[in-house]
């Protein structure tokens, strides 16, 4: 193992190259576990690297946003029975594919926590905790009869399309 | 230049993003100058440090890996 020198760096040289973006936007869009993992990774992963992260979760990826504990949202029977079908909550999501009516991701969890990888549930609150700015559609709230008291703490207020497309100007923009 | 480690990580076990998001966080508290090292054994921080490095402009001085374990220095830079 070399010592780096100043004059003879053990490594490369850091050299900030001035086209890199210094904003990350990502849609949430999915509500499913295999999509809000890897996008709460990359958000975490923006706020670390500096750059002023947004996460905009809109429909299906609202529910994540949902308390553990609030079982039913909705005003009318059909958000009712959506959030029956469909709980919310970052400790109730489903795998997109080979979910096997939760046996399937009962196993992934398992592998996750033999792996030390970081839960959704730790994620969502490294994501808070190092600024990343989350923001629920408000639209979508509307339409699925989701409210904000339904929702976890520390969001930002509800916006719509407009504020979600402002802040991607110049940022890398992910939709996942 | 103090060349000192000012503050050490031990974040082996850890699997991605944590090991740089406690590295980033931690360096915060850093002065401009000063060295943190960070142990690690996720084998995909090898490319993450150098490109956190890159990316942030606080240059990876030292990279190298022994019984297992990644061990990491980085110099926060100056303002």
């Amino acid at each position: 193992m070399s010592v780096a020198t100043p004059e003879q760096p053990a490594v490369e040289p850091a050299v900030q190259k001035p086209e890199e973006a210094e904003k990350l936007v990502i849609f949430a869009w999915s509500g499913e576990l295999d999509k809000i993992w890897p996008t709460l990774i990359l958000a975490t992963t923006g706020a670390a690297m500096g750059k002023e992260t947004t996460v905009f979760f809109t429909f299906w990826g609202l529910f994540p946003l949902v308390k553990n504990e609030v079982r039913i949202t909705g005003e009318n029977w059909m958000q009712k029975m959506l959030s029956m079908m469909n709980r919310g909550g970052t400790g109730h999501l489903k795998l997109s594919k080979m979910n096997f009516a939760g046996a399937g991701k009962a196993m992934m969890m398992h592998l996750a926590k033999e792996h030390n990888v970081a839960s959704p549930q730790e994620l969502m609150a490294l994501a808070s905790e190092t600024g990343v700015k989350l923001v629920p559609c408000q639209m979508t709230m509307d339409l699925l009869g989701l409210k904000r008291e339904d929702l976890i703490e520390g969001l930002e207020a509800p916006a719509g399309a407009t504020t979600a497309l402002a802040e991607a100007q110049g940022a890398i923009t992910l939709f996942i | 230049m103090d060349a000192t480690i000012a503050m050490s990580l031990d974040l082996k076990g850890l699997s991605c993003p944590i090991p740089i998001a406690k590295t980033a966080r931690a360096m915060k508290e850093l002065a401009a100058g000063q060295l943190i090292e960070v142990f690690a054994t996720d084998p995909g921080s090898v490319p993450d440090f150098k490109a956190w490095s890159r990316s942030t402009g606080n240059p990876l001085v030292e990279s190298g890996k022994e019984g297992g374990v990644f061990r990491f220095v980085l110099r926060k830079k100056e303002t």
